[in-house]
């Protein structure tokens, strides 16, 4: 076991210190050290999105980014979407549309929905199949999550 | 009087009969009385004096979970069929 | 039963009551689990599919820092050769033992030999690596067929085949075989005009839930057990966990965490007892978690499965015979659900004449574990593409064929039984009547295809109790965890039978201590059963909150009448009072109110799915694109759209990966390849297109609402479907699953 190193980051716009083992993944240090559970583990390699957050405004698998890594950076997790007193329209959205089932690779499409909305606020159903392609849910069958990111674009025009 | 169907491994004791009137008030009357008629398929159905684990009992076209105390029509129509837990096997 | 009216909740979309603890990230599903003192567990899996297990020294891994315990299975109460009674039937105590921890024999690549428990995750891992375990390498059985051969080696020395209480004399691989016999099936084919005859393979299949299997586990000074997971059904984990560490029931508590997907795949324990036993070892906490691999190597697959189908047919279009010979990979140790597929293989037909034989066979691959509809899509891929090939050969209508030959109320299924009223034909009608089935779809390599599908359904044990509030709202406590919003489609029956909103009931999913017994989430059976006791618990709180009103107007209760959730006396006195305002007085006229029922309805009534498929076949690559879906399904009633909608549309992408791609890929030693996400590939967003759920209502008689389980049946066609719309654009008729891009190209002779 290696030192651990002392990491200062900004997580949903929160000033934030850690320590972590240079071989903990963002995941992990979320997870574990910081308590934030909302990103869910599903593959730890990267294919299920699971555990999708977005990192200086680029959406990443925090499965694949070391804890060390966000030193100085900022990241944006599920846990800082919504507002106290209101959900955000993507949240909306996956309620109304029903857009999830079991539920727990929710947050990772919705950081990647959000990701998608920031970047292109008005996509086509096809730029929103393609860009939410590195997530997987195997309750939905994708219809619903795919209605929901429309609508939520619709809603935040 | 109620009507049993005979499961396809069984007929071998029922002269190849695949279903049989028999009478009885209860489940366990109609498989007594079955098995005096042709003698062994109580034994291919129970196990002592319980349905043996893995066969299952539909009275009517509906899979009832009861023991063989269970009351039946008169013009019930009962099949003994393998035991399947479907979605929720254990094993 | 089922009344056919206008209902205020039931067939509304409220949002779902566990919606906003899902959507921020705040639900708490099993490896979310924190509790003070946590030590982590690990498994060490065997690298060979079939090997004799010599020794096993764990000094290595003691001797690391951080290393707390280590279990094997010595440390599992010795398995004695009896029948461990799970509720649900019995099942044998060493195979189950034998599963969680090998003792003698590995079985399969990814069997757990013995597991770590450590201060972090990452040194249970590294520990894992530092047991030396000596094995002596046996030949593998990897395929259904080897293994019925009569020289295949043997994967337990004392199996033997059974069959309806009969034993074999010789050991084999097939632990039992079942039979149907209808009609004079020599005699039907006799009578055809056309008889056709197809062999039919099918891969290992994964139910492919996101969430990796996991339990945290801790003992009590005072003997109690706790244990938190992920579970279809804490129930059945308990029971499970009584039998393999032999503990007294009555001391185990299983508390059930959100649920990152089933389909079958999480009633069968694997971590739980592990966890439990390192537990005991450390006196402290310990939770175990997979990773992806483990869950692939060491987890329920769905079976691979040789069908035979020989199907003949009048030139006017009537099936006179069926005959199937069905046999399925059990994996490891007995237990496939060849009996389900051998129940539902004809199930849509009534047919005079049908003989179907089914073998359960063990092989050297993880034991099989339920999947959506288990055995009945295996089946289904066999029975709809014969029966697609029939309509063409007699040139009609595929949906016309079946409506002819459809199953309905009276007839009998080849294995005995009368169906009730279903709703088979209302689904082809429906299939006919989309837009869909008439649409055009001419273009070279586009193709279209129809396959239909059963599935049983089952009912079983639910309790549900509720707690009515002064502000007229309802607490429900229930046992069945949540999976798919079951939550909201068994809160909205008590909410009806109240005349209250949905949003005025609040849905708890609770421990194993604080609800009465409720079977596992699966079967279909959730919003069926689970529903029916929150029905069932809402008219007793009914009756009891009439007898608060006639006490509060002092006339008796027989005057008291309840409608649109408002009681009023008839008789003379004109009074009135809401179910809230009611709720406001029950203290002073007898304190709470709490409503119970405890249900184990029989008539679950049969689901049937019909499913339209237009694809393209890229021909020089091999790939098959779906271009448009459509499936009818039979629901009864659906109670909360939405969530049926959401359960066919999951089926049906679930049933396109096991049709285009996913299996397991083994080497030669009985090692998967592909164990991973990105190497099994299952369908993503960008491989589909929206799927058309069409919800047909034929209420079922079984329940007060007409409800028919809903989550298993979408699965079945898929498969055939697809291959049936293949053979229409391309003229080949595909026999093995997956359709994958090379099984293509080999069709079409390209490679």
């Amino acid at each position: 076991m290696s030192k651990k190193s002392h990491v200062q980051t900004t997580i949903n716009g929160e000033s934030v210190e850690f320590l972590c083992e240079p071989r903990q993944s963002l995941l992990e240090v979320l997870r574990d050290e910081l308590h934030l559970t909302g990103a869910k583990e599903g593959c730890n390699n990267g294919n299920c999105g699971a555990c999708s957050v977005i990192l200086d405004g680029r959406l990443v698998n925090a499965c694949l980014v070391l804890g060390v890594e966000i030193e100085g950076k900022s990241v944006e997790t599920i846990e800082g979407l919504a507002d106290p007193d209101k959900l955000h329209p993507i949240q909306d959205a996956f309620l109304e549309n029903a857009a999830l089932q079991c539920g727990i690779c929710t947050p990772g499409f919705i950081m990647s929905a959000k990701s998608l909305l920031d970047n292109n606020p008005n996509p086509t159903e096809h730029e929103v199949r393609y860009w939410l392609a590195g997530n997987l849910c195997r309750c939905t069958g994708y219809d619903k999550i795919v209605r929901a990111v429309l609508d939520a674009a619709e809603a935040t025009q | 009087m109620p009507v049993v169907g005979i499961p396809a491994l069984m007929r071998n004791l029922t002269d190849g009969e695949d279903s049989v009137t028999v009478s009885g008030n209860t489940i366990r009357e109609v498989i007594e009385n079955l098995d005096k008629r042709y003698p062994g398929t109580k034994e291919k159905l129970c196990e002592g004096d319980r349905l043996r684990p893995g066969i299952a009992i539909y009275v009517n076209g509906i899979l009832i979970r009861a023991n063989l105390r269970e009351q039946i029509d008169a013009d019930a129509e009962l099949h003994f069929l393998p035991a399947i837990s479907g979605g929720v096997s254990s094993g | 039963m089922a009344e056919n009216k206008d209902y205020k909740v039931i067939g509304t979309r409220p949002i779902r009551h566990d919606g906003v603890d899902k959507v921020t990230g705040r639900a708490i599903y099993g490896a979310d689990f924190q509790i003070t003192g946590l030590l982590h567990g690990r498994v060490l899996r065997s690298p060979h599919a079939h090997a004799r297990i010599l020794s096993i020294d764990t000094s290595r891994a003691e001797a690391l820092d951080g290393v707390k315990g280590i279990v094997t299975a010595d440390d599992l109460p010795t398995a004695e050769d009896k029948m461990a009674d799970l509720g649900e039937g019995a099942v044998s105590l060493k195979y189950l033992c034998d599963n969680i921890l090998a003792s003698d024999k590995a079985l399969y690549r990814g069997h757990a030999i013995a597991a770590v428990a450590a201060t972090s995750p990452h040194i249970a891992e590294e520990a894992c690596q530092l047991i030396d375990v000596e094995y002596e390498v046996l030949t593998p059985v990897m395929e259904v067929r080897q293994a019925m051969e009569s020289d295949a080696p043997l994967l337990h020395e004392n199996l033997k085949t059974s069959s309806l209480g009969e034993t074999s004399e010789e050991s084999s691989n097939v632990a039992s075989h079942i039979q149907h016999k209808k009609g004079d099936i020599e005699k039907g084919f006799a009578e055809a005009d056309i008889v056709i005859e197809r062999e039919f393979v099918t891969g290992t299949v994964h139910q492919g839930y996101i969430e990796p299997h996991n339990a945290t586990a801790h003992y009590n000074q005072d003997g109690h057990l706790t244990v938190w997971c992920s579970t279809q059904g804490a129930f059945t984990v308990r029971e499970q966990l009584a039998e393999i560490l032999q503990y007294p029931i009555s001391k185990i508590k299983v508390v059930p965490l959100e649920i990152g997907g089933g389909f079958g795949g999480k009633i069968n324990v694997y971590v739980k007892p592990v966890a439990a036993l390192l537990a005991k070892q450390t006196g402290k906490p310990v939770k175990v978690l997979m990773n992806r691999a483990d869950v692939f190597e060491g987890t329920g697959p769905t079976p691979a499965s040789f069908i035979t189908v020989k199907m003949g047919a009048t030139k006017d279009g009537k099936i006179t015979a069926a005959q199937t010979s069905m046999a399925f990979e059990a994996g490891a140790y007995p237990g496939s659900p060849v009996g389900a597929g051998a129940m539902c293989i004809f199930a849509p037909y009534n047919i005079d004449n049908v003989l179907i034989d089914g073998y359960d066979v063990v092989v050297n691959k993880p034991k099989s574990a339920p999947y959506r509809a288990p055995g009945a899509t295996n089946a289904a891929f066999g029975s709809e593409t014969v029966v697609d090939e029939l309509a063409e050969k007699l040139n009609i209508d595929p949906l016309e064929l079946r409506v002819m030959n459809g199953a309905k109320e009276g007839d009998h299924r080849a294995d005995g039984p009368v169906y009730p009223r279903i709703g088979f034909i209302e689904t082809l009608e429906a299939a006919k009547e989309h837009p869909h089935y008439s649409s055009e779809n001419g273009k070279k390599h586009h193709g279209r295809g129809i396959a239909s599908g059963f599935w049983f359904n089952i009912g079983l044990e639910s309790s549900v109790t509720i707690n009515v509030n002064p502000d007229g709202t309802i607490n429900l406590v229930e046992g069945s965890t949540d999976i798919g919003g079951t939550r909201a489609s068994i809160a909205m029956q008590a909410a009806e039978v109240l005349g209250i909103p949905a949003e005025s009931v609040n849905p708890s999913v609770v421990d194993t201590n604080s609800v009465g017994y409720t079977a596992v989430t699966g079967g279909s059976r959730t919003t069926f059963a689970t529903g029916y006791a929150a029905y069932e618990a809402a008219q007793d709180v009914k009756r009891q909150m009439i007898e608060r009103a006639a006490k509060l107007w002092d006339v008796d209760e027989e005057n008291v009448q309840f409608a649109d959730g408002e009681f009023s006396s008839i008789n003379g006195k004109e009074e009135q009072i809401s179910f809230r305002d009611l709720s406001g007085k029950l203290s002073e006229t007898g304190g709470p109110v709490v409503g119970r029922a405890t249900v184990d309805p029989p008539g679950a009534g049969g689901a049937f799915a019909t499913h339209v498929v237009d694809v393209a076949v890229d021909v020089e690559t091999g790939k098959v694109e779906i271009l448009r879906y459509t499936a009818t399904q039979d629901a009864g009633k659906a109670i909360h759209p939405s969530y049926v909608e959401g359960q066919i549309q999951g089926g049906v992408v679930q049933g396109i990966g096991w049709a285009l791609n996913e299996e397991y890929i083994y080497n030669e030693e009985g090692t998967m390849t592909n164990a991973s996400f990105l190497d099994y590939r299952m369908p993503t967003c960008l491989d589909l297109p929206m799927i058309d759920a069409v919800i047909v209502e034929v209420p079922n008689p079984g329940h007060p609402y007409g409800v028919r389980g809903v989550g298993e049946v979408p699965i079945v066609p898929p498969p055939a479907a697809i291959a049936n719309a293949i053979y229409d654009a391309i003229g080949i008729r595909m026999e093995e699953l997956p359709m994958s891009p090379d099984r293509l190209l080999k069709a079409l002779g390209k490679i």
